[in-house]
């Protein structure tokens, strides 16, 4: 037992770093999905993390397999689609989802010309499917900072954010916060996508983001709890993953996420709210 | 007199059609008014005119001293979420915005208001409910507990009590009648003409251009909603239908 789970984060640095890596992604990325899943958005993060890759993409033709080049391409494409969707969602009749959804489909048939043109080079597959076995100094700082940051934003715009999410009219009413914490929360959906691709590719990052918090909604009611439970979820299947991907020999980036599929299958069947179980479970009433 | 709400030649609509046409008139201090109308009569559109966030076509709205805290505006099909997972609580206390901000804590007075608050509308005992598990009939007393601690000197509330039973709507119009009797200036749009004859003393009756506007005894008669039914009548269709052109 002591050899299967702890020998190896004891026994290889890499492992710890891996680790710590996802210790961070998943503090910083599930909040942000738990939010993304309670405006319907869950897609949103999908579409965004398509959106990135042609920046990553250009990082990486300009600078080499630089975490700096990729990770200023990445944000700079994934800004750009975040931003011009959101304008023309808020100034043109097309709703959100149509806008980003075409913003991001040429994004991503940009990131796909351009992948296409180097696309026998080895270390733009990390680029895709992550290299969570690598992280350097650089790269767990920066994956650090922007949980950091990501957990001091969600706390300055808590409020405004859920009142965004529950009462949009209501804070236009009362409050000039309304673009502003929009914008802020789609910031915040981008920087955390660069740094789960750093981790675990650009395709796989959303994951992290999306698949606790979708599991979370089975366990707890208030935003709080969800955010608890989603965060918990994410690292013990970060954990789990790693150690799965460590043994057999598999691709961590995947094994992490279908540890966490797993999760959410668990939690869907057997979870206490909401799930398929819950109208079998003995719970009582509510009393007055 | 002065007054809380005053228009000059007002016309509301959107993307170019009229809603409102050429509305003059002003709506007194302290008064509780009613507006009442046919539907399609623009009554809706007019109380988003005066909150201030739909820009007139032309003319003008004109608040007086009145700022963007001190009017309190309740939509008729709230664009709430439900499902969200927040607590009667936390919907209410929002209303302590001018306040409390985006980013400071309710202290305990602050507490207590919202206790009071969601006491005045009958929720006690409500107070850490999901709203998701709220009759419409509780939601609207939420609301109304929210616009209690807005503490608007003018509030707008578009048919506050549609869909909703007789208990609840008394006791939310014993909320009216207390903002009425605290100098507030109350302005509802209403389609049961026994209520407002019962409750509001002023009544604007409007059929896109406004038919009457005065005490409730006088203005509230047959012949004026009679005349503003055939007015919308008259207006319903392509704009080239109306009897007169608004731009």
């Amino acid at each position: 037992m002591w050899e299967a789970l702890i020998q190896p984060f004891a026994e290889f640095g890499f492992m710890r770093r891996a680790m710590l890596g996802c210790i961070a992604i998943s503090a910083g990325a599930t909040p942000v999905g738990v939010f993304l899943m309670l405006r319907r958005m869950s897609l949103t993060g999908d579409a965004m993390a398509h959106a990135i890759l042609p920046g990553a993409a250009v990082g990486y033709l300009v600078a080499g397999l630089s975490l700096g080049a990729m990770t200023v391409g990445g944000l700079i494409a994934g800004m750009a689609v975040a931003l011009l969707s959101g304008f023309v969602t808020r100034v043109t009749a097309l709703r959100e989802d149509a806008s980003l959804a075409a913003f991001y489909l040429i994004s991503l048939s940009l990131g796909v010309l351009i992948v296409s043109t180097r696309g026998s080079n080895i270390d733009l597959m990390h680029v895709l499917f992550g290299t969570v076995l690598a992280l350097d100094n650089s790269a767990l700082i920066l994956l650090c900072s922007i949980t950091s940051l990501t957990l001091i934003a969600l706390a300055l715009l808590f409020r405004p954010l859920v009142l965004e999410c529950a009462d949009p009219q209501f804070l236009r009413a009362v409050s000039g916060l309304s673009a502003v914490t929009h914008f802020t929360f789609l910031a915040l959906v981008v920087i955390n996508l660069v740094s789960g691709f750093h981790a675990l590719g650009t395709l796989m990052a959303v994951g992290i983001m999306i698949v606790p918090a979708a599991a979370a909604r089975f366990w707890a009611v208030s935003i709080g709890g969800l955010i608890c439970a989603a965060v918990a979820i994410a690292i013990i299947s970060s954990g789990c993953g790693l150690l799965i991907s460590y043994h057999f020999g598999l691709p961590s980036g995947p094994a992490i996420i279908l540890v966490a599929g797993l999760a959410y299958g668990l939690s869907l069947t057997l979870g206490p709210i909401g799930s398929l179980a819950a109208p079998i479970l003995p719970r009582r009433h509510v009393e007055a | 007199m002065t007054y809380a709400v005053a228009f000059q030649e007002l016309t509301l609509g959107y993307d170019r059609h009229p809603a409102v046409r050429r509305l003059d008139g002003e709506v007194a201090d302290g008064s509780l008014t009613a507006i009442v109308g046919p539907n399609g009569a623009g009554k809706s559109t007019l109380l988003k005119g005066m909150t201030g966030a739909l820009r007139p076509l032309a003319g003008q709205v004109d608040f007086g001293t009145c700022t963007r805290n001190d009017i309190a505006y309740l939509p008729q099909q709230s664009d709430i979420d439900r499902l969200f997972p927040i607590t009667v609580v936390d919907l209410v206390a929002v209303g302590l915005w001018s306040e409390i901000g985006g980013f400071f804590g309710l202290s305990a007075a602050h507490r207590a208001r919202v206790d009071d608050a969601i006491s005045a509308v009958g929720l006690t005992g409500f107070e850490s409910r999901p709203i998701g598990s709220l009759s419409g009939g509780q939601i609207q007393r939420a609301l109304f507990a929210r616009l209690l601690l807005q503490d608007a000197s003018l509030v707008l509330l578009d048919e506050p009590f549609t869909a909703i039973d007789a208990k609840t709507m008394a006791d939310l119009l014993g909320v009216v009648r207390r903002w009425h009797g605290e100098g507030r200036t109350v302005i509802t749009v209403l389609h049961d003409v026994e209520t407002v004859r019962a409750y509001f003393p002023e009544t604007l009756i409007l059929a896109r251009d406004l038919v009457a506007h005065g005490p409730t005894a006088e203005v509230l008669t047959a012949a004026n909603q009679f005349r503003a039914r055939q007015m919308c009548e008259a207006c319903v269709g392509p704009p080239h239908d109306c009897g007169r052109d608004a731009s």
